[in-house]
């Protein structure tokens, strides 16, 4: 977190200031100075995430050596890093199918990510979108038994609906829990996850499983399943994912609302003081990060999977986390995190095949830049990076409101 | 409105219950031990204002090592001989130190970042979470494809039939003391600490400055270096709960076997009213929930409360600890305070 209050509220790149004494002097210097000042933004915002993604690639590399050694018989081989990196490089960007897959992968991250990131804003902490994306997937499943055969343009809006409002509702619960009782939501929607796993697994081998099937399964979407745009699997859910990214920009910076999440995020009783109402506003954000994350898990299951089976799962949940604090918060920073933790979950499993690496590493990797972020302040200064923001685009006010009374 | 089938219902119940007492207790106090010891974990640190969200990572991490550790051991020394009580062996004893090093380890790290570099204890405390999760996946993954011998696992203290049959107090014997060896330790672990928080120096100290630091830096307390101290001994607690997993309860290593039981510690210690004690109690109240879910399965009646609970899916005795943890704490918090200066970094005044 950042060291200095002052940059907190503005840890979105906003629009160059544009002095007014410009505006009679030479033009082409004002466009100089404003791309220049814009480069110095990027700089500002980029540096430390770009940084952590290096540092933990070259960790990465120490601990695929080590742990090469670790098979019986072998040696320490240094050209794995290389070889494997390689792999998960071609698997994600090498050819039409693996790009296709990287946009595949990055459109639920995106969208539970920007749920995640949201929250931050408001000072809320969302680790539900585990459990909110499978409850989305059920929900729309459920739905689309009833839609099977209306055709698609009945069928699939009603399903993305209903999958929406139940990741909605199950991001509502942690919210309402903590506006009327203060339950930190890190504890309940860890909790709510379970659950969200055990509902899921009653409903595909109970109410939602298709009559004499061997093992518990769903009937598939039918008329719901999502149109295909791109090679084998890109459906339409991706369009829908990177539309997500302005909308969330416009109502965070240019809507009531989005004032409304910054100010209760940035300082609760300042936000009762002028008028606000903290306790609405964290039921509602709490709320839309579980619509989003639904949405995601709706998407997953209309667009990939077509039914849902026992094996459904993801790994959505920490990687929108990491997405969102990779992405410091801002939408846009959260589109480029997707796209790249897409990438390595596309390329994960031809690294595996390839170069004998566990799928598993991306999990590692994803680790190992946790960790470098949260430690950006000591990293800035190892690296003597000035005017480098160090602050992960989250509000100070989460640990503040652990534990405490109910909001009031 | 037929009220006399439920009414039977539940007299049934609570006779399945007494009935069943000996075998539910003890399942009780073995689910609570990990529940409990990142419970306590979480006294330690918050008592002295630092929020510890990391301890299910902490637990994770301690787990795997411990695994680990046993393997190694195994592989270099030899299995060992098993004493007669408790069936200690050379490499278990070298598990547990292991693990609850690196639970010391997890706990600087987390440590540092919330208390030197100050970053937001809840973020470090999730990435710590992340960062255990990755790590003990992908390590995991690599050294069970060669399925290893592992170091087995401790064995419980068989506490003689007579005492189990002393009258009203057999069942709390039996469910005591009929556990391994870090179970027992951590049943003395948690009254002991709770002694210690309210009966010493270094508990005055702690709550000093974990309600007022600046009043507690005045009389001449190091902030710093106490709340380094906590955390890092919360990170062994916990650590030992991660131990328990691997190497007591059960004798293997599965990836994410916490199962999110650092964070039910932690809504037992905010319903235990951050007391070592109360904490313990919560858990218990937590764990019985599951172990009352496994007697049903195991020995369900034979009579209509038996087909009654038959007629529950096993998925909702899965999620019920979940459940009862997010009831409990919606419901007791707000009446449950925590230490006023809990969650917030500490800059020291004399610095300038």
């Amino acid at each position: 977190m950042s060291t200095q209050p002052t940059d907190k509220p503005t840890a979105a790149p906003e629009p160059p200031p544009v002095s007014p004494t410009n505006t009679t002097g030479n033009r082409t210097d004002a466009r100089l100075r404003r791309v220049r000042s814009i480069g110095n933004q990027v700089w500002a915002t980029m540096t430390l995430p770009l940084l952590s993604i290096v540092l933990a690639l070259i960790v990465g590399a120490v601990v695929i050596i080590l742990s090469s050694a670790l098979e019986p018989g072998k040696s320490l081989d240094f050209g794995l890093p290389l070889r494997a990196y390689s792999a998960l490089f071609d698997g994600s960007l090498g050819g039409e199918n693996g790009r296709v897959s990287t946009l595949v992968q990055a459109a639920p991250l995106l969208l539970a990510a920007l749920g995640v990131g949201l929250a931050f804003k408001a000072g809320l902490f969302n680790i539900g979108a585990q459990g909110q994306f499978l409850l989305g997937a059920v929900g729309a499943v459920a739905a689309s038994q009833l839609v099977q055969e209306s055709g698609p343009l009945v069928a699939i809006p009603v399903a993305v609906l209903v999958g929406a409002l139940v990741g909605a509702l199950w991001g509502f619960i942690p919210g309402f829990l903590k506006a009327v009782s203060g339950a930190h939501e890190v504890v309940t929607t860890i909790m709510l996850n379970f659950i969200a796993l055990a509902l899921l697994s009653w409903l595909i081998s109970g109410p939602l499983r298709l009559p004499r099937s061997p093992q518990p399964v769903t009937n598939t979407v039918g008329d719901a399943a999502l149109p295909i745009l791109l090679g084998r699997d890109g459906h339409i859910g991706i369009l829908f994912a990177l539309v997500a990214i302005p909308i969330i920009w416009f109502i965070l910076y240019r809507t009531t609302l989005g004032f409304e999440i910054r100010a209760v995020g940035a300082n609760p009783d300042a936000a009762r003081y002028a008028g606000m109402k903290p306790r609405r506003l964290v039921t509602l954000t709490m709320s839309i990060a579980g619509l989003l994350a639904g949405l995601a898990g709706t998407f997953n299951i209309l667009g990939i999977n077509h039914q849902m089976n026992a094996t459904f799962s993801t790994t959505v949940g920490f990687d929108a986390i990491t997405v969102a604090l990779l992405g410091r918060s801002h939408p846009v920073g959260i589109g480029l995190a997707a796209l790249l933790f897409g990438g390595m979950r596309a390329g994960a499993g031809f690294m595996q095949i390839r170069a004998g690496v566990p799928a598993e590493l991306v999990d590692l990797l994803q680790a190992i830049i946790l960790l470098f972020l949260v430690a950006s302040p000591v990293v800035r200064r190892v690296f003597r990076l000035r005017g480098v923001k160090a602050s992960l685009g989250t509000t100070d006010t989460m640990a503040r409101t652990y534990g405490s009374e109910a909001i009031k | 409105m037929n009220d006399i089938p439920v009414i039977g219902l539940i007299v049934q119940f609570i006779g399945f219950l007494i009935d069943q007492l000996p075998q539910i207790s003890n399942a009780a106090v073995a689910v609570s031990i990990p529940i409990a010891l990142a419970g306590l974990g979480g006294v330690i640190s918050e008592r002295s204002g630092v929020v510890n969200i990391g301890l299910e990572g902490i637990m994770l991490t301690a787990a795997f090592v411990a695994w680990v550790t046993g393997v190694v051991a195994v592989a270099i020394l030899g299995p060992g001989e098993p004493t007669a009580i408790f069936g200690i062996t050379l490499p278990l004893l070298l598990a547990v130190g292991a693990a609850v090093l690196s639970g010391m380890i997890m706990a600087g790290l987390h440590a540092w970042l919330s208390i030197s570099v100050r970053a937001d204890q809840i973020i470090s405390g999730v990435i710590i979470n992340i960062a255990a999760f990755g790590m003990t996946g992908y390590l995991n993954t690599i050294i069970s494809t060669q399925s290893p011998l592992g170091a087995g696992g401790f064995r419980d203290l068989n506490v003689p039939e007579s005492f189990a049959e002393i009258p009203v107090f057999g069942w709390l014997i039996n469910a005591i003391f009929d556990q391994g060896p870090i179970a027992i330790s951590a049943i003395i672990l948690i009254v002991l600490c709770q002694i210690l928080l309210f009966r010493t120096r270094w508990g005055l100290r702690t709550r000093a400055v974990g309600e007022h630091p600046r009043a507690a830096e005045t009389v001449g307390i190091d902030v710093i270096k106490l709340r380094y101290r906590n955390v890092i001994f919360s990170g062994a607690i916990a650590a030992l709960g991660g131990a328990y997993l691997s190497i007591e309860l059960t004798s293997s290593f599965q990836a994410g076997m916490t199962a999110g039981r650092g964070f039910i510690g932690l809504a037992a210690m905010i319903v235990g009213r951050w007391t070592p004690l109360g904490a313990f109690g919560a858990a218990l109240l937590f764990a019985s929930s599951t172990a009352i879910g496994r007697a049903i399965t195991f020995a369900a009646p034979a009579n209509d409360l038996g087909r009654f609970l038959e007629s529950i899916p096993p998925q909702v005795y899965d999620a019920l600890p979940y459940l009862v943890t997010v009831v409990i704490l919606a419901g007791v918090i707000g009446r449950s305070v925590p230490p006023a200066a809990d969650g917030q970094p500490y800059t020291r005044e004399s610095a300038a």
